[in-house]
């Protein structure tokens, strides 16, 4: 071991003097980090492991594929899947269309404006999912607070049905994933230099050339990001579509959350599910390549 | 709302209508659910015709939303000390600590945030299944602070990112032992954060209904569970009670946790 270099003002301490003050640093660090580590590896990992092995082994039968077969083979689940990935895809386009303007403004307004007019994307944000789609089911049940105005204008006789459907899902996933996009896209947008889009204006550019060509380029990984992670984040989603989805409106979740509490199951569902966990974590990989997960959260202040 | 004077081409004024229009999308269904929560009517009008707290009678009335109430606050309060103590030390690890794969410890610690909840749900249902310690508070609460400990980690490590190390190399070459200078001049720099970080977690359990539907039995039934099991029969106006206490539950957090930030910007950044 190369003795110590310099002794830097926090290593005048005396224990571990076998060790180089760097690598005793490194050792004490690895410890106080070690009991979340562990936590998480016996209260996530481990039961997520268990998922993986219920799906692929039954004590009657041993090792089997015998539950991803039945995926393959019932076109029902393939149908469920695509409608996952097909409902996922429309809502990530829908915040995306909402949000990335929303970013935008909250970017280029006055900081002081901007942070107040934060509070309406995180006061949603943080209120429980139940909570936000409960309020949606208020505003677009038959005898909701849309159709009655709707009556009241004469634009319809028959209250419209605006939820227990494909419509109403949407509508919810997207309300309640919006925040997602917004915070990812204004996380990239506040770190673009404004001196960029002055230089692009100086040179003549018109408003409209200065973002096309200089702003919206640079905005890319905010989109990237944003997109990836509401993406998967619906992949995943099961309360809002359980409750504002009709009978044909299943999504993989709420296949697995069935299988788990109602036909008993399980194996099925773990098969289901490590299928799900997969895609999403192919694209958490990608997300985190993008974007640092954590900055989103950071940019609320 | 504040225009600049430079933006008032067409294409400007577009994008901040379409963004206020937005705006006003994320925040109307918020406030619609707190106002008609305090309806006197039989079912949900807006505006209300009439104003009343029957309701919000009829949910504190009730012995079962009481104790779930209790439920929810006791899950709450041991998700918040767990996961602020776990993610407060890992946190420090991760800012400070100088060791390979770091990267891939923190996504790692962050995880469960991606992972969809019903697979985490699906998971500890498994595990607690077989060691026959579903329906216990402690259960819930230990998986409440497998999703809350990203948060805490997420906050408190920014908290350190911000805090200018010479405080404590000053307190070390004053002959402070690391212990001291972490106790006495760190963490009190840094308490803002952790606290804030303390009540997001707080916040992260109270609202989530996944693990608890799985993992809670007949007798103990968190807030969400029931709201949850409710909405499955009918849209009683009652829930529009309970949200918009879960509401001010989540605006006394991030008013508090504002106060906080404010109060307790730590010199030297």
């Amino acid at each position: 071991m190369s003795p110590a270099p310099v002794a830097a003002p926090d290593a005048v301490a005396t224990v571990d003097a076998s060790l180089a003050p760097e690598r005793r640093d490194a050792v004490r660090y690895l410890l106080i980090l070690l009991p979340a580590v562990l936590v998480l590896l016996a209260l996530f990992v481990y039961p997520l492991l268990g998922i993986v092995e219920r799906s692929a082994y039954t004590p009657k039968t041993g090792y089997t594929l015998e539950y991803y077969g039945q995926i393959w083979r019932v076109p029902v689940y393939l149908q469920v899947i695509g409608r996952t990935f097909r409902t996922s895809a429309l809502v990530t386009l829908m915040c995306l269309a909402l949000g990335y303007p929303l970013a935008y403004l909250l970017a280029t307004l006055r900081p002081r404006v901007a942070r107040l007019l934060m509070i309406v994307v995180v006061l949603p944000f943080f209120t429980s999912i139940i909570v936000r789609t409960y309020a949606w089911m208020v505003l677009l049940g038959r005898n909701g607070v849309v159709n009655q105005y709707l009556t009241r204008l004469g634009l319809t006789d028959t209250p419209l049905p605006l939820l227990y459907n494909q419509g109403g899902v949407l509508i919810g996933m997207t309300y309640v994933l919006l925040p997602y996009m917004v915070l990812t896209v204004y996380s990239v947008m506040r770190g673009i230099e404004p001196g960029l889009i002055r230089a692009a204006h100086s040179l003549g550019a018109s408003r409209w050339q200065a973002f096309r060509r200089v702003f919206l380029p640079l905005s890319l990984p905010g989109i990237a990001g944003g997109t990836l992670l509401v993406f998967i984040l619906s992949l995943g989603f099961f309360i809002t579509p359980a409750l504002m989805g009709g009978p044909s409106d299943v999504m993989i979740a709420m296949l697995i959350e069935r299988e788990v509490e109602f036909t008993l199951n399980w194996s099925f569902a773990s098969a289901l599910a490590v299928i799900l966990l997969v895609l999403t974590l192919i694209g958490f990989v990608g997300y985190n390549r993008i974007v640092r997960l954590e900055r989103v959260f950071e940019a609320r202040d | 709302m504040g225009e600049e004077g430079q933006r008032t081409g067409p294409g400007a004024v577009a994008v901040a209508a379409l963004a206020g229009a937005v705006l006003l999308f994320l925040i109307a269904p918020v406030v619609i659910i707190l106002i008609v929560s305090f309806s006197g009517a039989d079912y949900l009008r807006f505006p209300p015709p009439s104003l009343s707290l029957r309701w919000y009678q009829r949910f504190f009335g009730i012995a079962a939303w009481r104790q779930a109430i209790g439920v929810s606050t006791q899950v709450a309060l041991l998700t918040m000390v767990f996961a602020t103590m776990l993610g407060f030390f890992a946190s420090l690890a991760l800012v400070r600590g100088r060791f390979r794969g770091k990267g891939a410890i923190y996504a790692f610690l962050l995880s469960p945030m991606i992972v969809p909840t019903i697979i985490t749900a699906i998971g500890l249902y498994f595990f607690f299944a077989r060691l026959k310690a579903t329906g216990s508070i402690l259960a819930m609460a230990l998986g409440h602070t497998v999703l809350a400990l990203p948060v805490v980690v997420i906050i408190i490590a920014a908290t350190l990112q911000g805090f200018d190390v010479r405080f404590e190399q000053a307190a070390l070459s004053l002959g402070a032992s690391r212990f001291t200078a972490l106790r006495r001049v760190t963490l009190p720099l840094i308490m803002p954060g952790v606290l804030s970080a303390a009540l997001f977690a707080f916040l992260t359990s109270f609202d989530e209904l996944l693990i608890p539907l799985f993992l809670s039995g007949v007798e103990v039934q968190t807030l969400t569970v029931r709201v949850w099991n409710s909405l499955l029969l009918e849209v009683d106006p009652t829930i529009a009670a309970v949200s918009s206490f879960l509401i001010g539950v989540t605006i006394t957090v991030l008013g508090a946790s504002a106060l906080l930030r404010g109060h307790g910007e730590t010199p030297g950044t």
